[in-house]
């Protein structure tokens, strides 16, 4: 067996080694109901906001410390606390992916990542919906 | 119905040219195909001249493509939706090619276009190879074509055209039943183009990436010509393509990590980020093809893994489009882009390249000559080739990562990325960094076959000594104390350090020690060093990256943990000094600039040792496409050795409708009174005092009342409202304690003997302007944009040698050849 091909053999076993391990790190989607089943694990939600319930950020006091009720399709809420500046735009985001885990009934959030009705996408039925809202 | 003010010619024009290039280029594929395929001269040299007619049509559609599409854009011809949904009438002109390649239409064009330019040279140059070659990116250009058709196909759509008219892209017919819907301000305005990308580094970002991209498909061409040939010779020219590969893809990329690092709020200029990635990697592979495709020239051995490299690099691109064009990352990728349902379309553009690629390898790797003789450990090829094996794997787990969202596509999981997702790629690339960090620095100091241990000791030993005394003084002295992530990240940051500090030296060294100082022929050294000195800058600065921005309001936030401190933002009220740590700062003054719709703030940095004093200008730009808030540009101040990173996270306007009254409060010199937030004093009531006069207009006299505020914490402000009197015309000058929404004004005298006044106090209940603020360090981050300049220029270099060497070669045989003649 020629060198190179062991040293490809053991670099391959590394790059295997490497990705398994990263199988090991991800995390997972969960709805809001299994979340709070599964308490201190870092999760994903995907929700929105809910709007009936009150939000809470006031930088003047505080610009690190923003919280709401999130909601997911299948009607469950949680209070999400979030300690960082509120995302611009989070209202009206159709689909909110929040990181964090569940600790004391409430979702410590880490990070919320915004699926906004256009980012770089065109969105036809919002266009249409901006611009009819418009003619009439 | 008959619609006023449409110029509907242009559209027809347009997708008249689309569907023409769809044909040319299909009859292109098969003209090159028959003339790769035929051995007589003659009827070869027919079917070339009809290939090259075919692509010169091509040419001229895919041109006339562009310029009609230009053409409508800038002359907001909004019956177009793709004029509608990407530029405006108050868009700076600027920003037009933006708007041009906001969409994917556009992008897919531009791609077009560069595979047009590359083709072209290739028929000036590559001679036997031009009809396999141009096959490959002829039917390249066919399915890029199928993009932009917008036709439908036995039912399914193909493609979208850039030419779709609004009325018919658009639901909304209620607008339509109106002949002059193009009146209307919505439409006439255009839909504008997305805030983020109103940045200059967005218009040249695209144009330079996609040539990356389009280059990438010059040695897969040669590559599958080569297999369709069983002729391995077109190895030699490839080389100069996949170093102009190279160059081209790297510098795209490097202006995205910019564009990224000027314009958006991620807090920095590469997060790992799908989109990112995907355009990385190809890059890796083309790098890896590169450096086996060398070897083989110089050796005779890694044919084969210069096949594989080559092949994957193209593909890669191609998996990349699918990733980022049909809407699979929706949920990892800050950027999201379009969701036009193409799914299958960008499905089979990948497999109909991949898979006749690797059936035609497997059905040749028999024939692809090998060496069966073991490389010689102390041998150049050796280490290139595990060089060229750790970047293809670093590449391979980077895709395996990125593609979480495609197998939670296929096989119905719900997997999503790590905790912290960016370390979970650090971790990784960091070992690969030390691997071809040091790869890079040896491997030269070898010889090609066999090199005798001393010498090469002998040569290798200063710069690994300066290399090493370097990189010690760096950890002990640079500060480096990324622990975080723990000490076993740590001590691989400062391994990372030495790795690319040595491939700095060693190469810089090599120019003298091999080269002799032949700058000519250093193109790979300097290439190296760039290299060496971009990683150098990507260990410092993402590894001592500093938030200064910490919160000092005095809310303790119990969250705090060592590797997680979330209180990065910290408040500021307008003309209030604030302090942040090192520096004290201060939100001037805002102005709205109308001409491009941004609003600029001014904040007024001084450090506390009173020896630093600059103003940055970071501003916001009004979400647009049905998007409330703002979008945040940073503003940089720069420094030799670091840059202070500032950026506006939130934003709150003051308000003026303010419905509080002013409180009468009696009081005389000397008197107190409270007030929400502490207490006033009248201190004296002065007649003649240089504060007062500078108040007063020629011909009044008045009085003032000095006066201190002192709030709770201690904080002490002057005010002195004034009255003045003229022509017995009273004038009152109220003053403001902005800091403490405190407005205070003459009302009457009281009671004249007494010297008692009656005052008029407000408190303002209107909020004031308020923004939050991000603030970050990243030292040494200048290390990096050189590193890459540097490389690019090696890359250059290199390219020019190489084809200065063949066209050498060249015209020597011819000279023997006549020199032969003659003799006869």
């Amino acid at each position: 067996m020629k060198k190179t091909h062991i040293v490809a053999l053991v670099l391959i076993a590394i790059a295997i080694a490497t990705l398994i391990s990263f199988m090991g790190d991800v995390t997972t989607y969960e709805t809001i109901a299994s979340a709070k089943q599964k308490p201190g694990k870092f999760v994903n939600l995907i929700a929105k906001m809910d709007k009936s319930q009150p939000m809470n950020y006031d930088p003047v006091k505080n610009p690190n410390y923003l919280t709401f009720t999130a909601i997911d399709t299948l009607g469950n809420s949680i209070e999400v606390v979030y300690h960082n500046s509120k995302p611009t735009d989070m209202e009206k985001s159709e689909r909110l992916v929040l990181k964090g885990k569940v600790e004391d009934g409430k979702f410590e959030c880490k990070d919320i990542l915004l699926k906004c009705p256009s980012k770089y996408k065109d969105d036809a039925n919002a266009n249409a919906k901006n611009v009819s809202a418009s003619v009439q | 119905m008959k619609y006023n003010g449409e110029h509907l010619f242009y559209g027809e024009l347009g997708h008249g040219f689309a569907v023409l290039s769809f044909v040319a280029s299909l009859v292109a594929t098969i003209a090159f195909f028959k003339a790769s395929r035929n051995n007589l001269l003659a009827e070869q040299k027919s079917w070339i001249k009809l290939a090259r007619t075919a692509f010169f049509i091509e040419t001229i559609c895919v041109f006339g493509i562009f310029l009609t599409l230009y053409y409508i854009i800038s002359n907001h011809y909004h019956e177009y939706y793709y004029a509608w949904n990407h530029s405006s009438r108050s868009l700076e002109k600027k920003y037009l090619f933006a708007s041009f390649w906001e969409g994917q239409e556009g992008s897919f064009m531009l791609w077009n276009i560069w595979h047009c330019v590359l083709g072209w040279i290739l028929i000036w140059r590559a001679k036997k190879w031009e009809a396999p070659v141009l096959m490959v990116i002829s039917f390249a250009q066919v399915c890029i074509a199928t993009m932009l058709l917008g036709i439908y196909f036995f039912g399914a759509k193909v493609g979208s055209n850039p030419f779709a008219l609004l009325r018919n892209e658009l639901n909304a017919p209620v607008l339509f039943t109106n002949p002059d819907y193009l009146q209307f301000p919505k439409i006439y305005e255009g839909n504008d183009l997305n805030a983020l990308l109103q940045n200059y580094w967005m218009v040249i970002h695209p144009p330079v990436l996609f040539l990356g991209f389009a280059s990438t498909i010059v040695p897969f061409a040669y590559a599958i010509g080569g297999l369709v040939k069983n002729d391995h010779s077109w190895t030699k020219y490839a080389i100069p393509w996949a170093a102009f590969s190279g160059a081209v893809l790297a510098t795209g990329i490097m202006m995205g990590a910019a564009w990224a690092y000027e314009s958006l709020t991620f807090g920095g200029y590469w997060v790992w980020d799908p989109v990112e990635n995907a355009s990385l990697v190809p890059w890796i592979m083309m790098i890896a093809g590169l450096h086996t495709n060398l070897v083989y020239k110089s050796s005779g051995y890694s044919l084969k893994s210069t096949y594989i490299f080559y092949i994957l690099s193209f593909t890669l691109v191609l998996y990349s489009t699918f990733l980022t064009r049909s809407g699979i990352l929706g949920d990892t990728s800050v950027h999201a882009f379009t969701e036009q349902d193409m799914t299958t379309q960008l499905v089979c553009f990948i497999l109909i390249f991949f898979i006749p690629a690797m059936v035609l390898y497997f059905y040749r790797s028999k024939k692809i000559p090998t060496i069966h003789k073991e490389e010689n450990t102390y041998s150049r090829e050796f280490w290139m080739f595990i060089g060229a094996l750790v970047l293809c794997l670093s590449s391979i787990i980077i895709t395996a990562k990125t593609s979480i969202p495609v197998y939670n596509k296929i096989f119905g999981t719900n997997v999503a990325e790590p905790e912290d997702p960016v370390f979970s790629y650090n971790q990784i690339q960091v070992f690969i960094a030390i691997i071809i960090g040091v790869l890079t620095a040896i491997t030269q100091y070898f010889k090609y076959k066999n090199t005798s241990k001393n010498v090469f000791y002998k040569k290798i030993l200063t710069p690994t000594i300066i290399a090493l005394a370097i990189s010690l003084c760096i950890s002990f002295f640079g500060n480096i104390n990324y622990d975080v992530k723990g000490a076993g990240f740590m001590v691989a940051i400062h391994i990372a350090m030495f790795a690319a500090v040595y491939g700095v030296v060693a190469n810089f060294a090599y120019i003298w020690i091999g080269l002799k100082g032949k700058m000519k022929s250093a193109g790979a050294s300097i290439a190296h060093i760039g290299f060496a000195l971009a990683l150098m800058g990507i260990i410092i600065s993402s590894s001592r990256k500093a938030v200064l921005s910490e919160n000092t309001t005095g809310i303790a936030l119990l969250q705090k943990s060592k590797d997680y401190d979330p209180a990065e933002n910290i408040t500021l009220f307008k003309g209030i000094k604030t302090d942040m740590g090192k520096y004290d700062v201060t939100y001037t003054r805002d102005t709205f600039n109308t001409s491009n719709h941004k609003k600029y703030f001014e904040l007024q940095f001084i450090s506390k040792d009173g020896k630093d004093k600059f103003n940055v200008y970071p501003d916001v730009i009004k979400n647009n496409k049905g998007q409330e808030g703002n979008s945040a540009n940073p503003d940089k101040k720069h420094y030799w050795n670091r840059d202070i990173f500032v950026y506006v996270s939130a934003m709150q306007n003051g308000t003026t409708d303010d419905t509080s009254k002013f409180r009468p409060v009696d009081m005389k010199a000397g008197d107190s009174v409270f007030y929400s937030n502490g207490v006033i004093i009248l201190n004296s009531v002065v007649k003649n005092a240089d504060s007062l006069n500078k108040k007063l207009l020629p011909g009044e006299v008045g009085i003032g009342m000095n006066m201190t505020v002192i709030t709770k914490d201690g904080r002490e402000y002057k005010a002195m409202p004034v009255v003045a009197l003229k022509d017995n015309q009273l004038r009152n000058i109220p003053d403001t304690v902005i800091a403490q929404s405190l407005i205070i004004k003459f009302n009457k005298l009281a009671d004249a003997d007494g010297g008692k006044i009656e005052l008029g106090i407000k408190e303002d209940q209107s909020i004031q302007d308020i923004i939050t603020l991000k603030v970050y360090q990243f030292p040494f981050i200048n290390v990096l944009w050189i590193g890459i300049i540097i490389m690019v220029t090696g890359f250059i270099l290199s390219i020019i040698q190489r084809v200065r060497t063949m066209a050498s070669i060249k015209s020597s045989k011819k000279r023997i050849l006549v020199a032969e003649k003659i003799k006869a």
